[in-house]
């Protein structure tokens, strides 16, 4: 209940005064396909205020991944436009928009993309080396970002050395080390299990509850969704739904009522051995 | 992205396929140590032949009797009579440019020596021949120029006869046969070997002109005249001049002179055409290498753009431009391309040294082949990396992040 309240307050208060860290005013995305035209968006408005976790749904071609790349500035809106941080991007050209996603953008991938063959810590400086930013305090930023994720030890490890838990926090210091003001979360945990899935939710939960950021995910399990403060629900390339979270999930309670990874391993151990067993019993 | 580090990606990139990449450069090796190596074997060449146009005396200016013409039927070189030792004089005397001169005629003969005996030709001229031509005497000495003026039967040898008369014997002061005369040996001449065209130049004995004219030839005219300028630069500058001279006192009006004039410089400029010829030549055939080294890389490049589609992606969606993307498989074909050209000119000039060592051919390193080299290998490089790495800033990053 008390999280729903500061929810509400926030909400308030960006409505009324503080200007919106995402503000889409009627975006249309049409896509020519040749002969046909997929309208994926169709007039789309919202803001986003600064502290918000916003849960981005809807079934497959909802345009939730439109929505997503426009919101990423990987693509550029057909029709209206799109405030970050009160300028208006909708218009920029493709060098403008690579800065804009240098400087106010961190992007988290269902698949992780990190680069192979190169440290942790290489990867989390990489979008600090497209920003222009000295060696030195590269290096320094990107140690700060591996220690929010937790995996401060790990900086010298390659991609293949660490689990998919461990990579997804990598990706996730990499968003964060150029400070920017969104975090884009594309299906972050799609391909962890469900124990590294609330993992995951903690970090971004403790990122936006203790140091404000604002982060827009994108899901389609409704599990994770509730770990967001609100909702939205996209169908047929308009927004359906927008609501806060009732009974929004806490990571942390909740991971310790799930079993460790050793623990799990070891019930699986013996589920094994016992099935094995019967196996034998009855050759 | 600063260049260094641009340049370090390039190098982790290249690293992570060393095989391949390897074998990518191998065409910019063995393009650019073939043209190391055969240009400084055709620079070697040239090198030894305008040493041999230098010791033939750079200052020198041949006057040869022309042909003439008598009916309509032209002679040969050398075939005009009017090319005389007056000739000779007046040039010296009213042309300042030309500090000596010496006549010269020959003619081939029977040399007889004890039981030896050879065909060769007999040059008659005056001492000064061998100043102009900067051909010492290294044995004895040079016949005087008492006596020319006396007709007197004396000889010098080139080393090639001296060899065949005289086997084990010194020469000097010895008699030979020549035709039917009697000549005193006097001296013998340093061994000059072969002229540019692959003449034997020591097979030839020298007499006092008049002897031959008087003796052997019996005519009053010269075949050709050896004279020297004071510079090199007036040996070019002396042509026009000594031509005025020669058509005025042989009354020549209509321009159908009856001698030629060659300067040491004309023969230079030829020979050196001949042998920038040879060397472009095969220079161009070796950069035939380097365009299928290119294409190579292009090859390769265009290869490392697909596969890495999704690292393009990652870093388009982390904030690099279309520029740096571009600049990154940039640098990676030209750092591709001069790794490859920095090998190759070390194995050029590994192979240059053991073809001079091994087959004793004159070989001499050209710093200019290897300046072109590299520039040639950066060029090859932007030229056949440009399309992918243009190709790879092209790509959308939203299809580059989803490519599997």
């Amino acid at each position: 209940m008390a999280d729903q309240i500061t929810v509400a307050i926030r909400q308030q208060e960006g409505g009324a005064g503080g200007q919106p860290v995402i503000r889409l005013e009627n975006i249309f995305k049409t896509y020519d396909l040749g002969e046909i035209q997929v309208q994926a968006l169709r007039g789309v408005s919202l803001d986003v205020t600064e502290g918000e976790f916003v849960a981005v749904m809807g079934p497959s071609g909802s345009g939730k991944s439109t929505i997503m790349n426009i919101l990423g500035c990987l693509d550029r809106p057909s029709k209206g436009r799109y405030f970050l941080d009160g300028v208006d991007v909708s218009g920029m050209t493709k060098t403008e928009l690579a800065r804009i996603r240098n400087r106010k953008l961190g992007f988290v991938f269902q698949q992780f993309n990190l680069l192979s063959r190169t440290s942790a810590l290489e990867n989390v400086e990489l979008p600090t080396v497209y920003a222009g930013i000295s060696p030195e305090e590269r290096t320094k930023r990107a140690m700060e970002a591996l220690k929010r994720v937790g995996l401060a030890d790990r900086a010298g490890h390659h991609p293949s050395q660490l689990s998919g838990g461990q990579q997804q926090r990598v990706a996730i210091a990499r968003g964060l080390v150029n400070r920017p003001s969104i975090l884009l979360a594309d299906e972050p945990t799609g391909n962890l299990d469900s124990r590294t899935s609330v993992e995951i939710m903690e970090i971004l939960q403790t990122l936006n509850d203790e140091q404000g950021l604002t982060i827009v995910l994108v899901t389609h399990e409704p599990d994770i969704a509730q770990y967001a403060k609100r909702n939205l629900l996209f169908r047929d390339g308009k927004l359906k739904r927008d609501a806060l979270v009732e009974e929004r999930l806490n990571a942390r309670e909740v991971l310790k009522s799930l079993p460790t990874a050793e623990e799990q391993a070891a019930e699986d151990a013996l589920e094994e051995s016992q099935r094995s067993a019967r196996t034998d019993a009855t050759a | 992205m600063d260049f260094m580090n641009t340049f370090r990606l390039a190098l982790r990139a290249l690293a992570r396929n060393k095989m391949r990449s390897a074998l990518t450069m191998l065409g910019i090796i063995i393009g650019v140590g073939a043209v190391i190596a055969v240009v400084s074997i055709g620079q070697g060449a040239q090198y030894i032949v305008q040493q041999g146009i230098q010791a033939m005396g750079t200052n020198a200016v041949f006057i040869s009797a022309g042909s003439n013409r008598a009916g309509g039927v032209r002679q040969g070189y050398g075939g005009v009579r009017t090319l005389t030792v007056d000739d000779m004089n007046a040039i010296l005397q009213e042309i300042p440019l030309i500090k000596q001169a010496a006549p010269a005629l020959s003619s081939r003969q029977q040399v007889v020596y004890g039981n030896q005996n050879w065909n060769t030709s007999i040059t008659g001229t005056t001492p000064n021949y061998f100043d102009i031509r900067t051909w010492p005497v290294q044995a004895g000495s040079a016949f005087s120029d008492e006596e020319v003026d006396l007709a007197a039967n004396v000889c010098v040898l080139g080393t090639t006869v001296e060899r065949i008369l005289f086997v084990d014997e010194n020469p000097i002061g010895k008699t030979i046969r020549i035709g039917n005369l009697p000549f005193r040996v006097d001296g013998v001449l340093e061994s000059k070997g072969q002229n540019v065209t692959g003449q034997d130049q020591d097979d030839v004995i020298f007499a006092p002109y008049t002897t031959v004219q008087r003796k052997i030839s019996g005519i009053t005219w010269l075949q050709f005249i050896a004279a020297s300028a004071v510079s090199q630069e007036a040996s070019v500058a002396a042509v026009g001049p000594i031509t005025s001279l020669l058509r005025e006192r042989h009354r020549i009006r209509n321009g159908d002179d009856d001698f030629l004039i060659r300067t040491q410089a004309d023969i230079a400029d030829l020979q050196n055409q001949t042998q920038s010829t040879m060397t472009y030549l095969l220079g161009g055939i070796a950069s035939v290498s380097l365009l299928v080294g290119g294409i190579g890389i292009m090859n390769i490049m265009l290869v490392s753009v697909t596969e890495r589609t999704r690292e393009i992606g990652v870093r388009m969606a982390v904030g690099a431009t279309e520029d740096d993307v571009r600049r990154q498989f940039l640098v990676e074909a030209v750092t591709l391309s001069m790794m490859g050209g920095f090998i190759g000119i070390i194995l050029g000039l590994i192979g240059s040294a053991l073809i001079s060592n091994l087959l004793s051919w004159p070989t001499l390193i050209s710093g200019k082949a290897i300046i072109a080299a590299v520039i040639f290998s950066a060029a090859v490089g932007i030229f056949f990396g440009y399309y992918p790495a243009h190709k790879a800033a092209q790509l959308d990053p939203i299809e580059a992040l989803r490519y599997e």
